[in-house]
C-alpha cells in the first residue's frame, strides 16, 4: 500500500491506495466521483479524460500513485459558484450530448484543446477529439459547441485572477 | 399540438453535464452498500467439449465470497430453446452458463464473486478449467456445409429457414438484363460507450435488479422466466443508459446470471463488464451474407428481384425477427412486379447476433440499394434516373408491397428529386467527369440511396398525474438511452395541459413505477410511448375542464384552457380564472390522474433519400466522405434539436459500418479485436459535418401523425456511402466492393479490375 495526496477539484485527499490501483477507479470508487466514467480501459475512448496538472490524461491509464502531490480536475469541478463553465452552456445549447456517458471526458478534452488553441478551425476541433469516442452524436453538434464555446470566450474580458485557470 | 417544430434545448443536460449521469456502475445506494464485485470466466476457445472445471484454487483465495459454475444453476427452470420446432427441432438452447460446451469466444463459463474490484480478475484466472477442442464453425458460409455441427443432437446448422422453395426463375425470364451477386452485409459489434452493467440485491422475499436496459418490464419478465421465481417478486430499476443500440433490449444471460448470484448468495453484487468482455460477450449485429438478383428492360424498369439471406446467427440464435424483417423490407421503395425473399438461419461460433440500430431494415436496404446501382450500371443509366423511374408513385399509397407490407405513406420520388436538387447533382457529375477526364489520383464518389423503413408497431402505456400543487408526472413505459424523452414527453404534455416544463416529472425504467411496458427500440417512442402520453395528458385535461366548470359553475362546454398561461377560465371571460392547483385542490383526491394505452395495428415507414460525396485515393485506397445530405421524412417533427441528433448519430454508425467497422475471426474462431485500439470505431475526424433536409408526411395511424426516426440515419446512409465509393473507382472497372470498405479493400478491387481489363484486351 502507498499514501498520496491528491487535490480533486479544489479539496485535498489522503488515501492508501494499492500501486496498481487506476486513477480512474480511485476517482470513483474511493472517492465516490462517479462523474468520470470509464469506457474502454486501453485509453482509446476518452470516456474517462480529466486534468492532472495542468495537462488531459486518461485516467484509465494513470496509476492513482502517480497522481500523488497533484491537483486533478474534473467534469465535477469545472462549474464555478453555480455558474457552468462555457463549455457545460455549449454543450447544452447545442446538443451535443446524448446518453451522456462520453460527456465529462469529452468535455475535459474540448478544454485542454482551448487551453492550446482558443481559436481552433472545425478540422482542429475534430482532429483533436480523436481520442474521445461518441456513439451518439455523430460529433457533429459537439463540434459546433466547442467552436460556440470558443468563440463566446473570445467575447468575454479576461476572468479575474483566482478564477478559472483556461 | 403547437409543440410541433419547436427547438427546445433538453432538460435532461443538467445532471450530465454538471456531476455527471447515475449509470448502473455509478450507483451508491444503500442496498449496494458492501456488494461483491461478478467477474466471468469466460471461454478463451471457439468451439469446445468442458472436460473439467475446478474452482477449488478460486474458492481458497481469501478474498473471494463464492464461485458458481453450471453444476450450481440447479432448480432453475430449463433455457428455452430457440426456433419454430418444423426447423430446429428445439435443439438451440442458450444456458446461462455453459457446463458441457463452449461455442463462442467469451461463452461465460463461471463467476466469482469478489470484496474488492480488483481482486476479480485475480480469482478468476485461478479457475481452471479444462476444454477438449473441436473445430470451429466461422462464418456463415462454412455453418451450411454442416460439417462441423454446433448442437450435434440438432443435426444441422440450420436454425431457421423459410420460402426459399417457392423461388421460381421464370420471373427473370422476359428481361433484358439480369445481374446476380453476393453481398455481404458484415457483422459488426454494437459499442455503446457504456457496456452491459448490472447490480442486484436479495433481500429475502424481493430480488431489486439494476440493468442497463432499453426495457426495464422486459427484464422482469426475462429474469422471473429464467430463474423460476414471480415477476412481482423482482423490480428492475434502469437508470441512465450509456448507450443502448439495440444491444440492451431486455436482458442477457450474462445479466441474469448476475441476478442468480444476487439471489443465490443472498449478497448485494455489481458487475460491469470490461470493454475487452464487451467486444466478444454482448450481441452484435447484422452479419448477413445476401444474394440479389435483379432483372429489368434497358429503359431502366425493374421487372423482377429476389433476395436470398443467411442470417448469422453466432453459437446461439437469440432473434427470430432479422432474417423476415429483411425479407418484408427487401423490395424498399420500387414497385416491383416480381419479388422473391427467403432465408436461412443458421449458427456459427461467433458472438451471438441480435439486433443493432436498424435490425433487419439496413441489410434490406443496403441489399437492394446496392442492386439497383450494379442494374443501372449494366444498362448504363444514371442510377438516379433509374430509381426515378422505379419509385412507388406518390398516388399510389397505401402501398402494398409483394412481400406484404403496408406502407402507409411516402413521397419517395419528391424526396430523390428534392436531394439532387439540394446536391445539385448535375454540377457533381461534371465535377467527377473532369476528374476522370485528368487522370486525377483522387476519384471523386456520388452514391445514391433512397429508403423506406419499418417502425413502430405494438402498443405503450403511460400515466400523466398533475398534483395539488400544479406539477404534473409522466410514467412512460418508454425510456431513454440518450434520446431525450424527458424533453419530448415534457413538450407534449405542456403542449396538452399548459404546465411548463420545468414543471413536469419524467419517471421511466422502474417496474415497480410502471409494471407494464413495452419500452424503447425500432425507432417507436414518440409515435407510441409519445402518443400513449399524449392521450393521458388530454384525458387528464377532459377531467379538469369537469372539475373547472364545478368550479366555475357554468356548463364544460362554456370552460376553456388557456394553455399560454396555463389556466382555466370561462370562455370569453379570462377574469375568471383557475390555476391547476386550485382545479386540482377542488377534487379532493390530490391529484387528476389518468393511464393510457396506445396501441398502433400497422408499423409505420419513414422514407428518405441520401446522397454521399467520397473521395478514394485511387492509389493507397483511402476514402473520405466530403459531403453527405439527406433528405429524411418521419412525419411531423416534435423537437428537431432531438430528431436531428438522432439523425446524426445514426448517419455516424452507418459511415462507420461501411468504412471502418468489422468483427472478424481467424480460423479458429478467435476474434481479431480485444478493444478499441483494433476494433475500428468511427472519430470525429473521420467524417463530414452532415447537410440536412426534412420532409413532414404525415401518417394515419397514430394521433399525432409520426414515425420514427432513430435508425433512419443508419439505414439511408450506408448504401449511399457504400454506392460512392463503387462510384469512384466503377470508371477503373470496379462494380462492387464488400464493407467495410478499408483501404487495403479498395485498393486491391482497383488492381483486380485492372488486371481484369488487361486480360480482356
Amino acid at each position: 500500500m502507498n499514501r498520496i495526496s491528491v487535490n480533486v477539484d479544489g479539496t485535498t485527499y489522503e488515501d492508501e491506495v494499492e500501486p496498481r490501483l487506476l486513477l480512474v477507479h480511485y476517482l470513483r470508487d474511493r472517492l465516490g466521483l462517479t462523474g468520470t466514467q470509464n469506457g474502454c480501459d486501453t485509453g482509446n475512448c476518452g470516456a474517462c479524460t480529466v486534468d492532472l496538472d495542468g495537462a488531459s490524461v486518461k485516467s484509465c491509464s494513470v496509476l492513482a500513485v502517480q497522481a500523488d502531490g497533484g491537483e486533478v480536475t474534473t467534469l465535477q469541478g469545472l462549474a464555478r459558484d453555480g455558474e457552468w463553465h462555457p463549455l457545460q452552456r455549449s454543450f447544452h445549447e447545442r446538443h451535443a450530448l446524448q446518453c451522456g456517458y462520453c460527456t465529462p471526458g469529452m468535455i475535459m478534452a474540448a478544454r485542454d484543446l482551448l487551453r492550446d488553441n482558443p481559436d481552433p478551425s472545425p478540422q482542429e476541433v475534430r482532429n483533436s477529439l480523436r481520442g474521445n469516442l461518441c456513439r451518439c452524436t455523430g460529433y457533429q453538434n459537439i463540434v459546433e459547441a466547442v467552436l460556440a464555446a470558443a468563440a463566446a470566450r473570445e467575447s468575454v474580458p479576461a476572468p479575474a485572477a483566482g478564477g478559472e485557470r483556461t | 399540438m403547437s409543440a410541433f417544430g419547436t427547438r427546445v434545448n433538453r432538460v435532461e443536460d443538467q445532471r450530465l453535464l454538471t456531476s455527471g449521469g447515475v449509470y448502473v456502475d455509478d450507483l451508491r445506494v444503500p442496498g449496494l452498500r458492501g456488494a461483491a464485485y461478478v467477474t466471468f470466466v469466460r471461454s478463451p476457445v471457439a468451439h469446445a467439449v468442458i472436460t473439467r472445471i475446478d474452482t477449488s484454487r478460486a474458492r481458497a483465495h481469501p478474498r473471494v465470497v463464492a464461485v458458481y459454475t453450471a453444476a450450481d444453476l440447479t432448480g432453475l427452470p430449463a433455457p428455452r430453446p430457440f426456433g419454430r420446432p418444423a426447423h430446429s427441432g428445439g435443439f438451440f438452447a442458450e444456458p446461462l452458463l455453459a457446463g458441457e460446451k463452449v461455442r463462442f469466444v467469451g461463452e461465460p463459463v463461471a463467476v466469482v464473486l469478489t470484496e474488492a474490484r480488483y481482486d476479480g480478475q485475480d480469482a478468476a484466472d485461478l479457475v481452471d478449467v479444462e476444454y477438449r477442442r473441436l473445430p470451429a464453425v466461422v462464418g456463415p458460409a462454412q455453418a451450411l456445409h454442416d460439417g462441423t455441427l454446433l448442437f450435434e443432437e440438432a443435426g444441422s446448422n440450420l436454425a431457421d429457414q423459410r420460402d426459399r422453395d417457392t423461388y421460381d426463375d421464370t420471373v427473370f425470364d422476359g428481361a433484358d438484363v439480369v445481374v446476380e451477386r453476393e453481398i455481404v452485409n458484415q457483422r459488426v459489434a454494437c459499442v455503446p460507450m457504456e457496456g452491459r452493467a448490472t447490480a442486484a440485491v436479495f433481500d429475502g422475499t424481493r430480488l431489486t435488479v439494476w440493468h442497463s436496459s432499453q426495457n426495464a418490464q422486459r427484464c422482469r419478465s426475462t429474469l422471473a422466466e429464467s430463474l423460476g421465481i414471480p415477476a412481482e417478486a423482482i423490480r428492475v430499476i434502469v437508470p441512465d443508459v450509456g448507450g443502448g443500440f439495440g444491444a440492451k433490449i431486455g436482458i442477457d444471460r450474462d445479466a441474469i446470471v448476475v441476478a442468480w448470484a444476487a439471489w443465490r448468495s443472498g449478497t448485494a453484487v455489481r458487475w460491469a463488464e470490461s470493454r475487452a468482455e464487451n467486444l466478444v460477450a454482448m450481441t452484435q449485429g447484422r452479419a448477413q451474407l445476401n444474394r440479389v438478383r435483379i432483372g429489368g428492360r434497358r429503359d431502366g424498369t425493374i421487372t423482377a428481384y429476389r433476395l436470398d439471406v443467411v442470417q448469422d446467427a453466432g453459437a446461439y440464435p437469440r432473434t427470430s425477427t432479422l432474417a423476415p424483417v429483411t425479407c418484408t423490407m427487401a423490395p424498399g421503395v420500387y414497385d416491383i412486379p416480381q419479388v422473391q425473399t427467403g432465408y436461412r438461419v443458421v449458427v456459427t461460433n461467433g458472438t451471438p447476433v441480435n439486433k443493432y440500430r436498424g435490425a433487419g431494415r439496413p441489410e434490406a436496404t443496403a441489399a437492394i440499394e446496392r442492386a439497383v446501382d450494379l442494374f443501372a450500371a449494366e444498362i448504363g443509366m444514371d442510377p438516379a434516373e433509374v430509381r426515378r423511374r422505379n419509385v412507388i408513385a406518390a398516388d399510389a399509397f397505401p402501398f402494398r408491397t409483394g412481400t406484404g407490407a403496408l406502407y402507409d405513406s411516402g413521397e419517395y420520388g419528391a424526396a430523390l428529386d428534392r436531394l439532387l436538387g439540394a446536391a445539385a447533382y448535375p454540377r457533381l457529375r461534371a465535377e467527377q467527369a473532369a476528374r476522370r477526364d485528368k487522370g486525377c489520383v483522387n476519384a471523386l464518389g456520388i452514391g445514391i440511396s433512397v429508403y423506406v423503413e419499418m417502425t413502430g408497431g405494438g402498443g405503450e402505456t403511460a400515466r400523466v398525474t398533475v398534483d395539488g400543487r400544479g406539477h404534473a408526472t409522466v410514467l412512460t413505459g418508454s425510456s431513454t438511452q440518450g434520446q431525450g424523452h424527458g424533453t419530448a414527453w415534457s413538450m407534449l404534455v405542456e403542449a396538452e395541459l399548459g404546465i411548463p416544463v420545468d414543471r413536469i416529472t419524467v419517471v421511466h425504467g422502474d417496474t415497480d413505477l410502471i409494471p407494464k411496458a413495452v419500452g424503447t427500440y425500432s425507432s417507436r417512442s414518440l409515435q407510441l410511448g409519445g402518443s400513449a402520453v399524449h392521450q393521458a395528458a388530454a384525458d387528464v385535461r377532459n377531467q379538469a375542464r369537469w372539475h373547472a366548470a364545478g368550479l366555475l359553475a357554468v356548463r364544460e362546454s362554456d370552460v376553456t384552457l388557456d394553455v399560454a398561461s396555463g389556466t382555466w377560465h370561462v370562455a370569453g371571460d379570462p377574469g375568471r380564472s383557475l390555476t391547476w392547483d386550485q382545479v386540482v385542490g377542488h377534487t379532493g383526491a390530490g391529484s387528476i390522474r389518468a393511464d393510457a394505452e396506445f396501441a398502433s395495428e400497422r408499423p409505420t415507414f419513414p422514407f428518405g433519400a441520401h446522397l454521399s460525396v467520397v473521395e478514394v485515393d485511387t492509389e493507397t485506397g483511402m476514402v473520405t466522405v466530403l459531403r453527405h445530405m439527406t433528405v429524411d421524412d418521419a412525419g411531423p417533427v416534435l423537437n428537431p434539436v432531438l430528431a436531428e441528433g438522432q439523425r446524426h448519430g445514426g448517419i455516424a454508425q452507418g459511415i462507420a459500418q461501411v468504412l471502418f467497422e468489422e468483427v472478424r475471426y481467424d480460423a479458429d474462431g478467435n476474434p481479431l479485436h480485444a478493444t478499441l485500439a483494433d476494433y475500428g470505431a468511427v472519430a470525429a475526424a473521420d467524417l463530414p459535418d452532415f447537410e440536412l433536409e426534412a420532409g413532414e408526411t404525415p401518417t394515419d395511424v397514430n394521433p399525432l401523425g409520426v414515425k420514427g426516426i432513430g435508425e433512419a440515419g443508419t439505414i439511408g446512409s450506408i448504401p449511399a456511402v457504400q454506392n460512392a465509393v463503387i462510384d469512384a473507382v466503377a470508371h477503373l472497372g470496379v462494380r462492387h466492393i464488400d464493407m467495410p470498405m478499408t483501404p487495403d479493400r479498395v485498393w486491391a478491387a482497383i488492381g483486380e479490375a485492372g488486371t481484369e481489363r488487361r486480360s480482356r484486351r
